[in-house]
């Protein structure tokens, strides 16, 4: 956290220091932690459902599909088979220009145990993984660390704090696949297959690890857990600025004076997110756009600044909240290059399981490629275009990374044409002398 | 196959975990550095799984590798906010000191370089990384401190 902030109720951020250093359990505790556990091992579990359904928590990952929602397809007691229940903690951040979790599991590595086992309760699932990036070292050992101190202290185990209710949890290090943020891969790899994803139906609620019951939630997500059941759906309502309730991890990366993740209030408007907490644009720079939630999210402009950032907003302005950390375009970056670097990892992060994908974006890349190096044809504009309307409709691949990929083409053809049209006219690229194309 | 062999030590320690392949391949390549791919049948025994899973394994996920790397690994990143403060010029830099493209191992065996997208750090761009260790606001002059402090120059 960085800047002079207003005095704001900020829960998932409160145990974060200034230098970043962990919170250990003796200092979590002493800022009330476990609090929540206690308060949902007294509830009943169909309870806690209840109160997170009321509180409208939307899923952190990019999608903001109700979290009360998803779980409420989890079958319970007696219309559960017997056998596990998996709830999954979603760490494998690998979005392009998103942040906010490695500060999350880095800083305050009990909130994000404490929240999966408040959710794993409401579930009355059984075992529980951390499925996270093989890059994230430092949050993987804190993270163990707090499940082992959690064990010595009997909030994980048998019978925990004497409620009879059992929860192992385990921290799995992924080995470097992007397609794993995407909730079925990251069940496959899990299972210890290739990271393809699944068709659904069967929905993971139902059937996913294992063919068992699953939920996977983002580690934001999972980290609002006990603080609603704690403090209710009522005060997590009042968080948010909109419709959309609750506190978000907002960040900003690019040419701004002062780049970083700040929690603010569910639906703080663009202009001030960039302006006051990211300090604005470097001197010399001008916006000319940004992705608003990473990289697979659609571009929007200065004309979007005065927007809210919340899941509808943004989705009516025609783009996606997405994670919520927004990468800026400067006017001394080329859009073609950007766009053209974004996929080249997404054509890469394929899992060549489906034609679309596995063929078109790096043909993407290619037309991408030869516009920005000047070797562009006009009728590669057409070309680009059939290619967003193809694979980009959501129904023509397997999964929706081919259809995310195509979000920042389609929005630069929309919205930075001309651009474009300068490479292909004058046959190099105007913004080679700025060094970045 | 010797008894004392670390790999067939490890296939002990993972064969009865549920998914255990990942976290496997993990242990062996912390163990030997790579994955030997003669070692694959072993695994794929080990795990009753068929060479082509194991193999389909390794080749899926970008974290394994099939022959030994240097004695350390250089990342640097190449997502949207690194490249917007520079780091196109630091891979050029890297690539032009080390005298490696991306991928490759300097002929001493020192550094092996390569590429990432995105290292969670945007907001602290340009990062690298070496071996796990994430730096931040890299530019040339810091690289080669940082590659320095390796003690493998010469």
């Amino acid at each position: 956290m960085s800047g002079a902030l207003p005095v704001l109720d900020r829960p998932l951020t409160r145990n974060v220091r200034a230098d970043r250093s962990p919170t250990d359990m003796a200092a979590y505790e002493a800022n009330g932690g476990y609090r929540g556990l206690r308060a949902a091992l007294a509830m009943s579990a169909a309870d806690c459902l209840q109160v997170l359904k009321d509180s409208n928590l939307r899923g952190r990952g990019g999608a903001g599909f109700p979290t009360g929602m998803k779980w409420s397809f989890v079958p319970m007691g007696d219309a559960c088979s017997p056998g596990h229940k998996y709830l999954i903690c979603n760490a494998d951040e690998m979005e392009p220009g998103t942040f906010k979790d490695r500060l999350l599991m880095e800083c305050d590595p009990h909130q994000l145990v404490e929240g999966m086992i408040c959710a794993a309760y409401t579930l009355q699932a059984d075992v529980a993984y951390i499925f996270i990036r093989a890059e994230y070292h430092k949050a993987t050992r804190l993270l163990q660390e707090a499940i082992d101190a959690c064990k010595a202290k009997g909030y994980l185990g048998d019978n925990i704090l004497g409620s009879g209710y059992n929860l192992e949890m385990h921290v799995h290090s992924s080995a470097g696949r992007y397609i794993c943020g995407e909730e079925t891969a990251l069940i496959s790899s899990l299972e210890g297959k290739r990271a393809n994803p699944r068709a659904k139906p069967p929905f993971p609620q139902v059937s996913g690890l294992w063919g068992r019951p699953t939920i996977v939630n983002n580690v934001e997500t999972l980290c609002n857990v006990h603080h609603i059941i704690e403090r209710g759906a009522d005060w997590f309502q009042s968080l948010g600025l909109t419709a959309d309730a609750g506190t978000k991890l907002y960040g900003v990366s690019g040419r701004v004076k002062n780049p970083g993740c700040w929690e603010l209030p569910m639906g703080t408007p663009v202009r001030e997110i960039i302006e006051e907490y990211a300090g604005g644009m470097e001197e010399g720079y001008q916006l000319r756009g940004f992705l608003p939630g990473g990289g697979s999210t659609d571009f929007l402009t200065v004309e979007h600044l005065d927007l809210a950032m919340d899941y509808d907003t943004i989705g009516k302005a025609g783009s996606r909240m997405g994670t919520g950390t927004m990468i800026i375009l400067d006017d001394k970056t080329c859009p073609v290059g950007f766009v053209k670097n974004l996929t080249e990892f997404f054509a890469q992060e394929s899992c060549g399981f489906c034609t679309p994908c596995r063929d078109g974006l790096p043909w993407s890349a290619q037309v991408l490629d030869d516009i920005e190096h000047g070797r562009g044809l006009p009728e590669d504009m057409d070309t680009l275009q059939r290619q967003v309307a193809f694979i980009g409709a959501i129904g023509n691949t397997h999964c929706a990374l081919a259809p995310g990929a195509m979000e920042p083409i389609q929005s630069a053809l929309k919205y930075f044409r001309e651009d474009f049209e300068r490479h292909i006219d004058g046959g190099s690229c105007p913004y080679c002398d700025g060094g970045n194309s | 196959m010797q008894p004392d062999n670390p790999i067939t030590n490890l296939l002990g320690q993972y064969r009865d975990i549920p998914g255990g392949l990942l976290p496997l391949l993990h242990a062996i390549q912390r163990e030997v550095g790579y994955i030997p791919p003669d070692r694959v049948p072993a695994i794929a025994h080990a795990m009753n799984l068929s060479r082509a899973e194991v193999h389909g394994v390794i080749s899926a996920y970008h974290d394994f590798r099939t022959e030994p790397a240097g004695r350390h690994t250089l990342q640097i990143c190449r997502a949207e906010a690194c490249q917007a403060m520079g780091s196109r010029a630091l891979e050029d830099h890297a690539k032009q000191s080390l005298g490696v493209d991306f991928g490759d191992t300097t002929a001493d065996g020192a550094i092996t370089l390569e590429r990432v997208y995105c290292l969670g750090n945007c907001a602290c761009s340009p990062s690298v990384r070496i071996d796990d260790s994430v730096h931040a606001r890299v530019d040339p002059a810091r690289l080669d401190a940082l590659l320095a402090e390796l003690g493998e120059a010469g």
